[in-house]
């Protein structure tokens, strides 16, 4: 199943907000999480991660710093702020108005609760 | 050892950085994408060749890729949109053509609105030696600026309805201000000729920005500002040799023509490089984009240290009384010009990149300049108490309120950034975000004080 572009994109703040929430990461785990999480149904160009990720940066909803990887190549370290976790929760309440709504017009379906936890943990 | 896998992504790098959307920092990060992906590709069983088409094509195509980049960058949007313009050469005359239009409509307007103003002027006012009429020189902002704004609005094809608006507030303004009934020689009227180009800086800004008003999309309208300022006074500098050559030559044989020749270029000429200079900001973008960083770390320093003096010596002197109207002056041009440096650097700035060296000098400078203001504010308040309200102490001292919140405000945030505990970003949000307020009060001197002062 391929997820419509635009609810991609509405997505993509929450979740990467939320992966970041879990604790400080990079570019490639944080895309690799999102594989992970998706079960790979969740299809973005791997390169407009980081305009996004820069964006968020700007906004002040995470930290970014240059660190080193295992292999000796710089690598910048992304980490979410108090500003970052008050937009996160207040996605989260959007996103779940979102699915509550939707989910009383079509039932309880298998997949919304498991749609709700990606976003939220 | 070069391996072919480290020439393909050499030359993917190349082609990523091309459009300089992206810069090496962003290449670094995408390049470690890259190879971590190709690794993981390798590690299942396909060969560095297969590997690295697959992990280019994930990562999306190049020109997408920059796009996006751009979007978010958008000082390095900037560049790119001189790349667009210049690539298409079928109608790069056509921008050449408009601008040498506008350029010339603003001289004829300032050239007929002088010969109708000398005609009907007394020896009250004069201009480069003749009588002239007061409202030659608060109108002097609506012969020009109007017509800068009007070009950015064809050069945007900006929508019939948004070309209405603007124009129904440029003559809204004009119209007030002409029918306000100033007496000769009144403060209001002086205080109207000095912010009217002020507030039509602001419609030239909405017509600049189609509209579009974002933080990101502001701070390119302060980057273009400054540097505007910069071409216009290159233009006013060689205009100057010109016109100093010109007397040379024309001494001899015609003495005295000289005034003739000044009356009728010096207006013309100023009025039409304010159009020529907007042009050269649009057409040159990619020149003077290295020159603004060079600029302001130049100038940064020398006027820290010149504020650090000016504090030192008038909290020892104290400014006391006899704080004049001419010092007033000076001390607000200095903070405009110390504010303009913090904003024209803050728009040449990379707001992801962390705070360095230069953020501890601009915040010294920011620091002195704003014990500066709190001294001339104190100093305005005791002159208003004891000699009561006047036009000028208010327009002054409404300023001098709005630089104390602003400069405060960015010492703060400058703090934090070199604390890391903000990001660039907010610095830039808060000046984006207070400009309008610069915007309101030039309004309200200009439509509200004269007639709160009943035009004296």
């Amino acid at each position: 199943m391929n997820i419509d572009k635009d609810l991609v994109a509405a997505m993509a703040t929450p979740l990467v907000l939320a992966i970041l929430a879990e604790g400080q990461s990079y570019g490639y785990a944080i895309h690799k999480r999102v594989r992970e999480l998706s079960g790979g149904e969740l299809e973005w160009s791997d390169g407009m991660l980081y305009p996004l990720l820069h964006r968020l940066n700007r906004l002040d909803y995470v930290r970014a710093d240059w660190g080193t990887s295992p292999e000796g190549r710089r690598r910048r370290y992304y980490e979410i702020t108090d500003a970052g976790r008050a937009e996160l929760a207040q996605q989260r309440r959007q996103w779940a108005t979102a699915t509550r709504t939707l989910g009383g017009l079509w039932g309880a379906s298998a997949s919304a609760p498991a749609f709700a936890s990606t976003l939220g943990t | 050892m070069k391996t072919q896998l480290d020439t393909d992504i050499a030359l993917w790098r190349s082609a990523v950085t091309r459009d300089s959307a992206v810069d090496s920092a962003d290449a670094d990060e995408l390049e470690g994408h890259l190879r971590e992906q190709i690794a993981e590709l390798v590690d299942v069983g396909l060969s560095d060749g297969e590997a690295f088409q697959i992990a280019v094509q994930r990562l999306g195509r190049v020109d997408q890729l920059t796009a996006e980049f751009a979007r978010e960058h958008g000082e390095r949007l900037w560049k790119q949109l001189t790349l667009s313009t210049t690539r298409d050469s079928v109608d790069r005359r056509r921008p050449l053509l408009e601008m040498i239009v506008f350029a010339a409509l603003a001289a004829v307007l300032i050239q007929v609105a002088r010969v109708l103003a000398g005609m009907t002027g007394t020896a009250d006012m004069q201009f480069m030696g003749d009588p002239i009429a007061p409202w030659f020189v608060r109108n002097l902002g609506l012969f020009v600026l109007p017509v800068l704004a009007g070009y950015f609005a064809w050069r945007r094809r900006l929508s019939l309805r948004t070309v209405l608006i603007g124009a129904a507030v440029v003559v809204g303004v004009a119209v007030l201000v002409n029918v306000y009934p100033f007496p000769p020689n009144s403060q209001t009227d002086l205080l109207v000729a000095i912010h009217l180009p002020v507030l039509l800086w602001f419609v030239v800004g909405a017509a600049y920005l189609g509209g579009e008003t974002t933080s990101l999309r502001r701070m390119e309208f302060v980057r273009f500002t400054g540097e505007w300022a910069i071409y216009w006074v290159l233009l006013a500098l060689g205009g100057g040799v010109l016109m100093g050559l010109t007397a040379l030559l024309l001494e001899p044989i015609a003495p005295g023509a000289i005034e003739d020749v000044m009356r009728w270029v010096l207006p013309s000429g100023g009025a039409a490089a304010v159009i020529v200079a907007a042009w050269l900001v649009e057409a040159k973008k990619g020149v003077i984009e290295n020159l603004a960083p060079v600029l302001t770390a130049i100038f940064t320093p020398l006027f820290a240290a010149m504020l650090i003096v000016a504090a030192v010596v008038y909290v020892g002197a104290g400014v006391g009384r006899d704080f004049d109207r001419d010092l007033l002056i000076v001390f607000d041009v200095l903070l405009l010009v110390v504010l303009g440096l913090v904003l024209y650097a803050l728009s040449a700035r990379d707001a992801t990149k962390p705070a360095g060296a230069l953020d501890v000098i601009r915040l010294i400078a920011v620091g002195a300049a704003l014990l500066l203001d709190v001294l001339v504010v104190g100093s305005m308040l005791a002159r208003i108490a004891e000699f009561g309200f006047t036009p000028n102490r208010v327009a002054a001292l409404g300023l001098n309120l709005i630089l104390v919140v602003n400069l405060a405000i960015t010492a703060w945030l400058l703090g934090r950034t070199l604390a890391r505990r903000a990001s660039g970003g907010a610095l830039e949000r808060w000046q984006t975000g207070y400009l309008p307020v610069f915007g309101a009060w030039a309004g309200i001197v200009v439509l509200l004080m004269p007639v709160l002062f009943a035009f004296s």
